[in-house]
């Protein structure tokens, strides 16, 4: 696989992205929620600084998510339906190549993105509090999560986008992150039913849909912890297993298609 | 080596929503296309021209048979490295510029940053873009995202140039240009495949066509032999008594058109001489003989009729 190859397809992704005015709103909502964050830290008196990370950190996840489920679904799908793919794929380059620099692209779009509402977060941090204490340094774990978190979200949409339609994929990834948010409760609930089939349903369903509720440590870090480092090595270990598993079956569902 | 080469190429299609039903659009397709040839591949709306193309590219896979470009297998991407492909109706990035799209495209070929900038200002000026070269695609008028099109698959020099209806959307100062376009890269000695309906095209450029109906190669050859097979005399014969017509049946490739005393025959060119003898006797009179001219266009309707007698002439010329 050639690397520059694939590159080009990443930053046209990223450029693709960047030209597109939709995520610029999405952006400044995240940053006027941040913003706004600072107001309802003023009616609350001595939890304002847990107020505004709490706030601050939901809004960069529930933008990061609109955005890479607002992109991320028309990935592949928007290329083979426009026909744009067409020129692209009679260029010496591998189907392979063409998945794998989209889900970087598109990784690369979430990371600029994140990184901009975070300064936006820090920014109002440093409005709020005059300076910063070693403790707020905490909160870039929690970032670094909802990136690996967006990761798993990005890798979900193109798998859909490979086999459907935009709505569909964007109804199915919706639908995995909310099963992956609660998977630890559902698995719960299946084992106090006493019913066998409930408790292999619900176990399937925890080992096969991702597990988002391992990277939520936002209200954690709110009140100034710590996410201890083997929590990071394993977080980032299983975000990268089950993004290498879902990127592996796209390009072998994308490797078999026929583009009519 | 063959430009390209196809053996017994089909492809089928699954249709229908719950009962799949398999529809043919490919029957085992065979050709070969020598280098420097401009081959044109005619056929109506629906022959699989479209198919064969994107089997070649590989943006399709075929169901049985197969398709070489310069050797290499269809699709795989180091045939790309020497052939380039115009996809019909082609749709590009409309956020880019046709700079920046043929940068991007560019950057897939083993280029050099400084002979990617070069080739691509250079199919640029070719296609004239040159002056439009910063204004983005979403602005494009079809003749001019054809154009684009044309310049992404001339933009590393490829030996073989595969065009799906390359003159479709074009002025007729656009076709001019294509066509032109076209007589370059054959100077050149390049491999030009392309598929059309304008018969015109094809028999202004090609020095080989084939000809598609339903999936299936009805005709293959040059123009002129082509034309030869088909090609035969028109006569005209005074008769006596409509009974000094019946020997003259048999030979006419078409009924006969009798008005007045007279009657217009076409034959084919090897029954001429019994034609003649016919004439020699009572009741008939050899009024004039023509040799037929037929245009591709005849050819092509001809070609369809037979292979399809219930098609009617002007459908399959659409």
């Amino acid at each position: 696989m050639n690397s520059s190859q694939t590159l080009a397809i990443v930053l046209n992704t990223f450029r693709e992205a960047v030209r597109d005015r939709v995520l610029y709103n999405l952006i400044a909502f995240a940053l006027i929620l941040i913003a706004s964050a600072l107001l309802f830290g003023e009616i609350s008196i001595g939890i304002q600084k847990t107020i505004l990370i709490n706030l601050g950190l939901s809004s960069i996840s529930i933008f990061g998510l609109l955005i890479a489920i607002f992109l991320g679904i028309g990935l592949v799908y928007k290329e083979m339906d426009k026909r744009s793919l067409y020129a692209v794929l009679s260029k010496p380059i591998r189907r392979s190549q063409f998945v794998v620099g989209k889900f970087l692209g598109l990784n690369f779009t979430i990371l600029v993105n994140t990184a901009l509402m975070s300064i936006g977060l820090w920014a109002a941090l440093f409005y709020l509090t005059r300076g910063f204490e070693p403790r707020d340094i905490h909160i870039w774990e929690a970032i670094y999560f909802i990136l690996l978190q967006l990761s798993l979200v990005t890798a979900l949409c193109l798998f859909f986008s490979c086999f459907s339609t935009p709505v569909l994929s964007a109804v199915f990834t919706f639908v995995a992150y909310v099963i992956g948010n609660l998977a630890s409760d559902i698995r719960a609930f299946g084992e106090l039913t006493q019913n066998n089939l409930l408790q292999t349903l619900t176990t399937g369903l925890y080992y096969l849909l991702p597990n988002f509720s391992n990277f939520n440590v936002s209200a954690w870090v709110a009140h100034g912890n710590a996410v201890g480092r083997e929590v990071i090595l394993l977080n980032t270990a299983y975000a990268l297993c089950y993004d290498a598993i879902l990127v592996a079956a796209s390009m072998s569902i994308f490797a078999r298609k026929d583009l009519k | 080596m063959a430009a390209i080469e196809i053996s017994g190429l089909t492809k089928d299609y699954l249709v229908g929503f719950w009962r799949k039903r398999r529809f043919r659009a490919l029957d085992d397709l065979s050709l070969r296309v020598e280098p420097g040839e401009v081959f044109g591949f005619l056929g109506p709306n629906g022959a699989g021209k479209t198919t064969t193309l994107k089997i070649l590219t590989g943006l399709i896979f075929p169901t049985r048979g197969t398709a070489t470009l310069l050797g290499h297998p269809a699709g795989q991407p180091e045939a790309f490295l020497h052939a380039g492909f115009l996809p019909e109706n082609p749709y590009f990035y409309d956020y880019l510029t046709p700079q920046e799209l043929l940068d991007y495209f560019a950057r897939f070929f083993p280029f050099t940053p400084e002979e990617r900038r070069r080739r691509r200002d250079e199919v640029l000026e070719q296609v004239g873009l040159a002056e439009v070269r910063d204004r983005p695609l979403r602005k494009f008028s079809k003749g001019m995202l054809q154009r684009v099109g044309i310049a992404q698959a001339i933009l590393h020099s490829p030996e073989v140039v595969l065009l799906d209806e390359p003159m479709s959307g074009l002025d007729p100062v656009g076709r001019h240009q294509v066509r032109e376009l076209i007589l370059q890269l054959k100077a050149d000695g390049k491999t030009v495949f392309f598929s059309t309906h304008v018969l015109s095209d094809a028999e202004a450029l090609c020095d080989r066509i084939a000809v598609l109906n339903r999936g299936r190669l009805v005709g293959v050859g040059q123009i002129s032999e082509l034309l030869r097979r088909q090609a035969g005399y028109d006569a005209v014969i005074e008769f006596s008594s409509p009974d000094a017509l019946s020997p003259l049946r048999p030979l006419a490739a078409k009924p006969l058109v009798i008005s007045g005393g007279q009657c217009q025959v076409q034959i084919p060119e090897q029954e001429l001489t019994r034609l003649l003898a016919l004439c020699q006797r009572d009741g008939l009179r050899l009024v004039s003989l023509n040799p037929l001219r037929l245009s591709l266009e005849d050819y092509f309707v001809e070609v369809l009729r037979e292979t399809e007698p219930e098609r009617s002439p002007a459908a399959a010329t659409q």
